[in-house]
Order: structure tokens, then sequence, then C-alpha cells
């Protein structure tokens, strides 16, 4: 019997027109936590799919051998019962069944054949208090924040008495917090109850902190397994992943600031589920043009719900306040009204709302400025052909060619299709909501970069982030927004994450 | 080599269909001892099976909004119909000006449901259910029972055809009708269609080739050579066929030609402008595009008034063809609409789809309608071998989908 717990030997994979891993080899030990690093598209997602059996045996070459014996898991099911669970990037849970229900979905507790709801009720609720999710068993998916959500990913994995747990990307969607409690959790569970974990994560930092081993891939290939005992540093692991070293995290740049391009000014929007219960209340920022403006905040303060009402009320109901674009009030009744404003909004929710999943590239990328390929009525697919290339060879997008469809490009190459379709509208103002989530590191500084590119096109930037270390690393300026209200603001030459913290606890408090 | 593998699997489904025609096109053909390849029943074919085609290409921008289908089309037929036909004979208004009202009769059906779905968010199922009953309602109350026999314009439609432009010039050089051994065999082609034909056939010819080259010069990814020359052979021969066979009958009928027209318009407006753009993405993330400016009110109202029009087409068309207009008219109209699309590859969910599609899949639902009716299949049966021929059509889409994803 082997230390390991799970190899994976010689694994290959092919896609049309990708090799998406070529003889990948990856061994974990028993009761390890286990980290998986690499650039966008570098085939970690797939490796775990391999994995778990959602691409089944017969279709990649290679060996899996778990707990000694060798697996041909033909999907979920069968690795399931082996005792792997995957939790996926893009959470899978159903919104309007409620956390219990959620749990135990697909592995439901029957009693001759009828559902028994008294032990699905206090299983789930003996489950929640295992992952530390302070909900009541009854309340709806949809109406809890996503850190809970992925608590009860992490139940639901555990009510299914895994062995081995894969967590893909975690925390990509956690604020600071959310993902504190999720890693601590995980070291919890791994300390007392010897859960092997795999955790697929871009954010190098928390590798460091949780893991036990870290494995580096790169296009498909496994570049090294570095021992994590003696806590690698962040640079380290970076050039494995990019093959060089990376020694600033954010380009150099000399703002150059402008006149005002973009106010908004006493914005008020009520909850369209709620119409008494404002969301948005009275607030009122500016950025000028050439001005990178960041909105920090902690997740569901109101900075997302903002950014919507604004472009051409996507969100909320009863919405009022005075939007100026240079020097001259404008209307936005509709998205439509609010692109040919030039007013861009970049989505968080990039899976959701941001991609036509079954069309290609270069069809994600035209969708919001069509009229600028059109003559006439026709649309001149040449020239969409150009724009397709130009932009996936200006973003670097991993994929087979711009016929490739959206749906099968990696979390981070989807995220930047959604950006080009943003840059390719050309807008004045630009609203960037998370739009490094889930991307690599490498990929991170050619965002920014392409970011500051913009505004020094003179473009109005306004960046929502979670990631304190990013608003500080590339805004000129920021607000702090909490609970729907503007409580602070500071020059980010001026400012400290710690600032920016306690800032949004006093007015918590007051 | 492996871009040719995935542009086969990206097209299979498209050339599958084709080949599932040609086998259902052979099948009836022998089932039927020859009589359905008749020059007589091909061009009956194409005249009683025109309404499918014209209901499918509307029918198919329903489906590709998200999978929405339309089920008044049926009883808007009827409508439409009867409308038209009160106006020519009980009014007495000449019959274009009835045609027009009853095209206009279609439109403001289909802006009434179109504004339902798209403005107070009626689920188009509920809508479409609602306007099947009160369409096929007031349908049977104008026309309390009675059938009103057409005439004129109505006629020449329904049953017209080109005038010949030079009679007894080409003979049935091939001989067919000895083949087939026709009874009363034609010694002479109708010209105008047998030219027709095959000028439209050469067009066709040289803009393939014409197109591939300058793709290829723009750096799209085409097809290899050899398939390019199967592909373009093989429509060259089916196109002159079956403008040789309709040759043979009386030529070109005036519906093809309408027919034609419809699928050169929408396949246009479905794949060159931004309204079938807009109305494709909408199908695949409604929110996504919704977010990306698409206005999804507008389109939905949009696709659903086009629908109502295109049923009144089918209506002027299904009238002339029976010269007259009857209580009953357009029956399960819509299940064969709906059906055509599901056969010619649109997907379910919506977004994904072609026009071209929905007129193969309609021409399968015309043989099947045609060879059965011809062989004396008993009318419930036929429905039966409908039902499966569809069932098996999307399941088979779903096997090739999984299939092509673990490719
Ligand atoms: N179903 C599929 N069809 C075609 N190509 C695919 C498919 N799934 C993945 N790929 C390709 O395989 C490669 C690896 O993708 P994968 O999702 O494993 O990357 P990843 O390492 O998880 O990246 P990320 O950090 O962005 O999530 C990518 O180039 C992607 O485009
Ligand atoms: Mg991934």
């Amino acid at each position: 019997m082997s230390e390991y717990i799970l190899e994976m030997r010689n694994i290959t994979k092919e896609f049309p027109g990708v090799t998406a891993l070529s003889d990948v080899t990856f061994q974990v030990k028993k009761g390890e936590i286990h980290a998986l690093v690499g650039e966008n598209g570098a085939g970690k997602s797939t490796l775990m799919n391999v994995l778990s059996g959602i691409h089944p045996y017969g279709s990649y070459s290679g060996d899996i051998i778990f707990k000694g014996t060798e697996c041909r898991f033909k999907n979920i099911r069968d690795s399931e019962a082996a005792g792997i669970a995957i939790i996926h990037q893009e959470l899978a849970l159903s919104p309007f069944m409620t956390i219990a229900e959620n749990i135990f979905l697909g592995n439901e507790r029957v009693k001759n054949g009828v559902i028994n709801w008294d032990e699905t009720n206090r299983e789930a609720i003996k489950l929640m208090q295992r992952v530390g999710l302070n909900e009541k068993h009854t309340a709806q998916i949809k109406n809890i924040g996503v850190g809970k959500q992925q608590l009860v990913e992490i139940a639901k994995a555990l009510s299914k008495n895994c062995e081995l747990l894969i967590l893909d990307e975690p925390t990509a969607a956690l604020n600071d917090e959310d993902s504190n409690h999720l890693l601590e959790l995980l070291c919890t569970l791994n300390k007392e109850h010897g859960l092997t974990c795999i955790m697929i994560s871009h954010k190098i930092h928390e590798v460091i902190k949780i893991a036990n081993d870290i494995t580096v891939l790169r296009d498909g290939k496994t570049i090294e397994t570095l021992d994590n005992t003696e806590k690698v540093s962040e640079g380290r692991i970076i050039k494995g992943m990019v093959g060089r070293e990376l020694t600033d995290r954010f380009p150099k740049h000399t703002p150059k600031i402008g006149e005002i391009g973009f106010e908004v000014k006493n914005w008020v929007a009520y909850d369209p589920l709620d119409e008494e219960r404002a969301i948005i209340n009275n607030v009122s920022i500016h950025v000028r043009k050439g001005e990178i403006v960041g909105l920090a905040g902690l997740m569901g303060a109101g900075r997302t719900e903002l950014a919507m009402s604004i472009f051409g009320k996507a969100y909320g109901k009863k919405i009022s306040g005075t939007l100026i674009k240079d020097g001259k009030e404008i209307t936005l009744n509709n998205i439509e009204q609010a692109i040919e404003n030039g007013i861009a909004y970049v989505t968080e929710d990039r899976k959701t709302a941001g991609l036509v999943h079954i069309q290609d590239l270069k069809k994600n990328i035209t969708l919001a400025n069509l009229k600028a390929i059109t003559k006439g009525f026709v649309i001149n697919e040449d020239e969409e052909l150009i724009v397709g290339k130009d932009y996936r060879k200006r973003f670097n997008i991993k994929s087979s060619s711009v016929f490739q469809k959206v749906g099968n490009l990696s979390g981070g190459n989807q995220q930047k299709v959604v950006l080009s379709k943003w840059i390719f509208a050309a807008p004045d103002v630009l609203i960037l909501d998370e739009p490094t989530r889930g991307i690599d590191v490498g990929a991170k500084y050619e965002i920014y970069k392409i970011i500051l590119e913009l505004a020094d096109a003179g473009k109005c930037i306004i960046m929502i982030s979670s990631e304190l270390p990013e608003i500080l690393g590339i805004t000129d300026r920021l607000y702090i927004i909490n609970e729907g209200r503007v409580v602070g603001e500071m020059k980010t030459s001026e400012a400290t994450q710690e600032d920016i913290m306690s800032t949004i606890i006093s007015s918590s408090a007051g | 080599m492996n871009s040719i593998k995935e542009f086969m699997n990206r097209n299979i489904r498209q050339y599958g269909m084709i080949f599932a025609l040609i086998v259902i096109v052979m099948f009836f053909g022998i089932a039927t001892g020859g009589k359905l390849i008749w020059p007589r029943n091909v061009s009956m074919l194409v005249r009683q099976n025109a309404y499918v085609l014209i209901l499918a290409i509307g029918m198919m921008f329903c489906i590709l909004t998200g999978g929405n289908i339309d089920l008044s089309v049926g009883s808007l037929v009827a409508l439409v119909s009867a409308m038209s036909g009160l106006m020519a004979t009980t009014i007495g208004i000449p019959s274009w000006l009835a045609i027009i009202f009853g095209l206009v009769t279609g439109l403001l059906a289909g802006l009434w449901q179109g504004f339902w779905i798209a403005y107070v968010k009626v689920p188009p199922f509920i809508t479409t259910l609602a306007g099947m009953l009160v369409f096929r309602g007031v349908n049977n109350i104008i026309l309390n029972g009675q059938t009103l026999p057409l005439s004129g314009l109505y006629v020449v439609i329904g049953t017209g055809s080109v005038p010949d432009i030079a009679p007894n010039t080409i003979p049935d050089f091939l001989r067919i009708g000895d083949l087939l051994q026709l009874q009363n065999k034609p010694e002479f082609l109708n010209a105008t269609m047998f030219i027709v034909g095959l000028v439209l056939s050469i067009i066709y010819v040289l803009f393939t080739i014409f197109n591939r080259k300058s793709k290829i010069a723009r750096g799209y990814e085409v097809a290899s050579l050899k398939s390019v020359v199967i592909k373009v052979i093989s429509f060259f021969i089916v196109i002159n066929i079956f403008s040789y066979w309709l040759a043979m009958d009386d030529g070109l009928p005036i519906m093809l030609i309408l027919v034609a027209i419809l699928f050169a318009v929408y396949t246009f407006i479905a794949t060159k402008t931004i309204p079938g753009r807009h109305i494709y993405a909408m199908g695949g993330n409604i929110k996504a595009a919704e977010l990306s400016g698409v206005n999804t009110k507008k389109m939905m109202f949009l696709v659903y008034s086009n629908m109502g029009l295109l049923a009144a087409v089918a209506g002027i068309v299904t009238a002339g063809r029976l010269m007259a207009s009857s209580p009953n008219v357009g029956a399960n109209f819509e299940m064969d609409a709906i059906g055509s699309c599901f056969i010619g590859g649109a997907s379910a969910y919506g977004g994904v789809g072609t026009i071209w599609g929905a007129v193969v899949g309609a021409f399968i639902m015309g043989v099947m309608n045609n060879g059965m009716s011809i062989i004396g299949l008993n009318v419930f049966l036929q429905s039966v071998v409908k039902g499966m021929v569809v069932l098996l059509a999307v399941a088979f889409d779903m096997y090739s989908k999984s299939k092509s994803r673990l490719g």
C-alpha cells in the first residue's frame, strides 16, 4: 500500500482541436490538502473532470488509481460511489429548493420509497453545523449568499461520505471573510476527519496558507509538485505557472487624468422584490476621464446593484437620480440606450449573464456592438472574423480558433471573451464588475494592462472588486460602499487595506 | 486533419437530415410502386405542402428565441382564409384586395399575440393556446359552418403555374415518361421550368465556387475540396432532377416561387442581419443577450407578429389550393410546422436551428404526408408514424450531441 490515496498516471485528454492534457501525472497523499495551480486553460478543471468521471473512461488515456485499485469511472455516480466528490467552478445548486433539499439532491433519504423528511432535516442540520452554516435548513438557496452556497456544496459533498473532496476555485466568488471561513473549515475537516482535499485556486496566498503539496500545471503538462511544509514563496509558484519570473503584480502606470467625464448624483434604487426597501441610497460618485475609480466593499454592499441600476436600469425599481456624461444629463431607460450612450457594464456573473455559451468566440465578442460591423442591413461577417481574431490575439484567449464555442473555454478564458465584448463596444464609461475573478496571475497582469490602456485613451473606468490588493494596486481613487451608501472616499495612494476595512466596519456599526 | 473532422462533426446534423430525406423519398418511392415520384405527384407534393414550409419558417424563429412554439397557427390559417374568403365572396371585393385583407388579419393576430407574450409576459405556450381556441372559434362563427367557394387570384396562387415560354420545344430527352411507364406521358417539357432550374443550378455552382475561394482568401475554415465537390454535384443533380420532374407536369408552380422567395428572405434575415443575430443570442442565453443590449421584448414581439403574417400567407395559399374557405381547414398544421423544425435540427431550448433546416424538415414532413396518403395508410397510423419520426429525429440529435462533446 503506497502513501498515495490517488495516483493519476499519464493522463492524456484531447478535445477536437485542443490537447487539454498531455501525459499528466498527479499524485495525492492520503490525508493531505493538495493544491492544483496553473494558468487559465492549463487543464486543471479538465483533469478533475477526468478524475470524477465527467469525462468517462475511454475518452482519455492513462490510469487512475484510487485507494490502490484502478478505477474506470463511467460517470459521476461511479466516482461518488468510490468516495470522490467534486464541487465545480460554477456552483450547481437548485435555486428554488431549500438548503436541506439541496444537500440531499440526488442522494435523497428515503424510507419505503418515500422521502423521509425527518431524517433529511435532522441530517441536514447536523451537516450544516459541521460546516458552520448558520441558516435555517428551510431557507431557499437563492436567498443566501454565495459564501453560504459554497458551504452548502461542501455539506452536500460530506453527505456522500466522500474521502476525497475536489474543490474547483472554491473561493473565487467569495470575499476575504467568507474565504477565510471556508479555508479554516477545510483545515478542520482535513485534520479532524482525515478528509483528503484537492483544491484548485488562482489565489496563491491561500494555496500557500493551507496546502501540504502544490502541483503546477502548464499547457496541459505537469510542471512540478512543490512541498509546501516549509511554505514556498508566491514568486516560486508563479514562476512555475507562467514559466518565467513575474516581478510586478501590477503594471507601472502614470495616470493622465482629465476633467469629469461621468457623474452619478443622488442615485436611489429600490429592491425589485420589495419596493419599500432602498438598495441604493443616495449615492453620488464621479469619474474623471482617464481615471480608474474603485468601488470597494463587502459582498452584498450593493456595488453590483448600483452598477446595474445605472446601466439602463438593468436592476431595481423606482430608480431616481441624475446621470451626467460630458457635462450633459442623460437618461438611460434601457440597456440599448446605455450602450448607445457609451456606457458598458462587464457583469460579474459570466456563466449566467455574460456569454452565449452555444455560440462561438467571434459572435460573442461582437454581440454588444453589431452595428459596428453592419452596413445597411447586412452584417459583414468578414469584419466580424477579423475582430474575433484580433481580440483573440490581443487578450491571448486560449482556444482552438475563433470558431470555438465559448461554453468549452476554460473559466478564465471565458472572462477574457466577456471583456473583449465590452471593449469592442467602444464605451466611454466602462464599469467592470469583478473583472479578474477566476483569472490567473499572468492573465490578470494582461487585463490590468488593457484597463490602463483604456484609461490612458481617456475612458472613465469604474472597477468593482472584492480583492482589496487589486483595488489598491490599480485604481486612482476609490469609494467605499456599504449597505448601499457611499461611506468613504480616498485617494488610492493614501489608502491601506486597514483604512478601508475600518471604514466599512465603523459605518456598519453606526 | 483534425479540423476536417471537426467540420464534419459540426455539420453531421445537416448531412444526416438530407440523408434522411433521401431515404424517406426512396422508401416511399418503392412503397408506392413508383407513384410517389410520378411528375403529377411531385408537383402536387409541392402545392400541398407549401403551407408546412411557410409555417415552419416562421415557427423556426419562435423556437430560436428559446424553444417557444406557436400553437395557434393552424387556427389562424383557418381564420385568415375565412376572413379573406368572406370579403371576396359575400362582400364581393376584388380578390387581390381580399388577399391583402387576409394578410392584414394575420398580421393583426400576430401583433395581438406578440403583445401578450412580449409585453405582458404571458408565456407563449399559454398565449398561443388561447389564440388557437379564439381564432378557431371566430372562424367558425363567421363561416357559420359554411364552405365558401373561391376563385380568381386565389386559384392562381393555389394551383397555377408560370406560363410556358416555349411550348413543345424541349422533348422529354431522358425518356423519363417511358421509364416510369406513365399512362399519358408528356412528349415535351415545360421550357420555363426546365430553364429556370438549369439556370439556378448553374448560378448555385458558380456561387459556391466563388464563395469558397473568397472564404479561403479571407481565412475562414472551409470544408475539404472533395466534400464540396460532392456537395455541389449532388445539389446540381437534385435541383435539375426536381425541375425536370416539374417540367414534365405543368411547370413552375406559382407557389414554389412564393416559397423560394420566403426562404431567401428569411435566411437572409436569420444569418445576415442584426435582428437575426439577436434572436439567436437570446435563444442561447437570454440574460446575457439582454445585458448586451438585445431588446428581447421587441424581438419576441417581432417574431410572433411575423408568425402571424406567415400564417396568413399559409392561409391564403391553403384557401387557394382548396379553392374554398372552410371551417375546419388547418387542423394540426401547427404540429406539422413544429415537427418540421425539430426534424430540421432546431434545439428545443432555442438558439440553434436554421431556416434551411426548417425547409428540409418540412420536405420530410411533406414526403411522409403524401407518401402515406398514396399508400392509403390510415390517417391515425399516419399520425403515429409522424410522431415517431419527430421523436427519433430529436433523439438522434441528443445522441450525436453527447457523442461530439465526448469526442
Ligand atoms: N468540452 C470541451 N471542448 C473543447 N475544449 C475544451 C473542453 N473543455 C475544456 N476544453 C479546453 O481544454 C483546455 C483546458 O481547460 P480547463 O477548463 O481544464 O482549464 P483550467 O485549467 O481549469 O482553466 P481555468 O483556470 O481558466 O478554469 C482549454 O484550452 C479549454 O478550451
Ligand atoms: Mg477551471
